[in-house]
């Protein structure tokens, strides 16, 4: 009995930890910027390069901020989810295009739908870096204040949406 | 044929020079060169983990590498760069990550592990030891 004993509480102390591990993706970081003000940045707009694009126009309503560039497919994937949720209205889209080329970029949008309000134009990717971003696209979801509240890496879809966000936007709206 | 088999495998073995990421040197003086690629060798790339920015191609680590040779640029020291890293991606972008609260366990688990090997082996070495010796 006492033999076994010692192993027996080593593998009940570790199992949580095994599956724990098994569970998570190691390919998905977690942002380091939750409950954290979102990285300041200002840039010109993909549409128009006398206008900008600043942080200070995401405060005030919870927005989402999409990083975004025609080079990446997973952006094409969820672009029709993108244009439903910008038809619905409920909340403001802001791009981040991402180390794209400006005439592409605007051509994809004339060709697939623009559901942004604006989109930024991070032509050398400095405000990616700023946002910690490591791989498009990426989905923000930012407070009335302007704090991260959860960052979303990969395709956006309606399941996803449902089961993280909603509620997420539920919450900040009381 | 020879001849063919030992050129071809010449240029095999020439292949990863050739192909390597950063063409030219970043820094004239090379003692910053060094320390250039001394920090790169020791950023992961966030978008291809297994690789570091210094043999990676991906988008994400040439942006690194370009905004690491500005830190330099603009006299940031080792720790300067690596708290902007830690800042954006986490601990998880080192590849020595510093002995901080969180990742304390990271450094001290091996020893904590070596610790309960040696109390096992010692437990059971006299364990045998107290037993009659006739026994086998």
């Amino acid at each position: 009995m006492n033999r076994y004993l010692l192993p027996l509480v080593a593998v009940i102390v570790f199992l949580p930890f095994l599956v724990l591990g098994l569970r998570s993706d190691p390919s998905k970081l977690p942002s380091q910027y939750i409950g954290k003000a979102a990285p300041e940045f200002d840039l010109p707009t993909l549409r128009d390069n006398t206008r900008n694009l600043a942080s200070a126009d995401l405060t005030g309503q919870v927005s989402l901020v999409n990083v975004w560039a025609t080079w990446c497919v997973g952006c094409r994937a969820e672009h029709g989810f993108l244009m439903q949720l910008a038809q619905q209205g409920d909340i403001p889209i802001y791009g981040i295009n991402w180390r794209d080329n400006r005439p592409d970029a605007i051509q994809w949008l004339a060709q697939y739908g623009d559901p942004y309000v604006a989109s930024g134009f991070d032509e050398d990717g400095r405000v990616g870096i700023d946002w910690g971003v490591y791989g498009a696209p990426e989905t923000f979801l930012l407070s009335q204040e302007g704090e991260v509240v959860y960052r979303f890496t990969g395709p956006l879809s309606a399941s996803h949406w449902e089961r993280e966000f909603v509620p997420r936007i539920a919450e900040l709206g009381k | 044929m020879i001849r063919r088999i030992v050129i071809c495998l010449t240029a095999a073995c020439l292949a990863p020079t050739v192909m390597a990421i950063d063409t030219g040197k970043a820094f004239e003086d090379p003692a910053q060169q060094e320390r250039y690629e001394r920090i790169i060798a020791e950023v992961r790339c966030v978008t291809c983990q297994n690789q570091n920015i210094k043999d990676s191609n991906a988008f994400i680590a040439a942006d690194l590498r370009r905004e690491i040779r500005r830190l330099m640029m603009e006299g940031k020291s080792d720790t300067e760069i690596a708290d902007f890293l830690v800042t954006r991606y986490g601990d998880f972008v080192l590849y020595r990550p510093r002995a901080t609260g969180k990742t304390l366990i990271l450094w001290i688990a091996p020893f904590l592990l070596l610790l309960v090997g040696g109390f096992a082996i010692v437990g059971v070495v006299r364990h045998r030891m107290a037993l009659p010796l006739d026994e086998q």
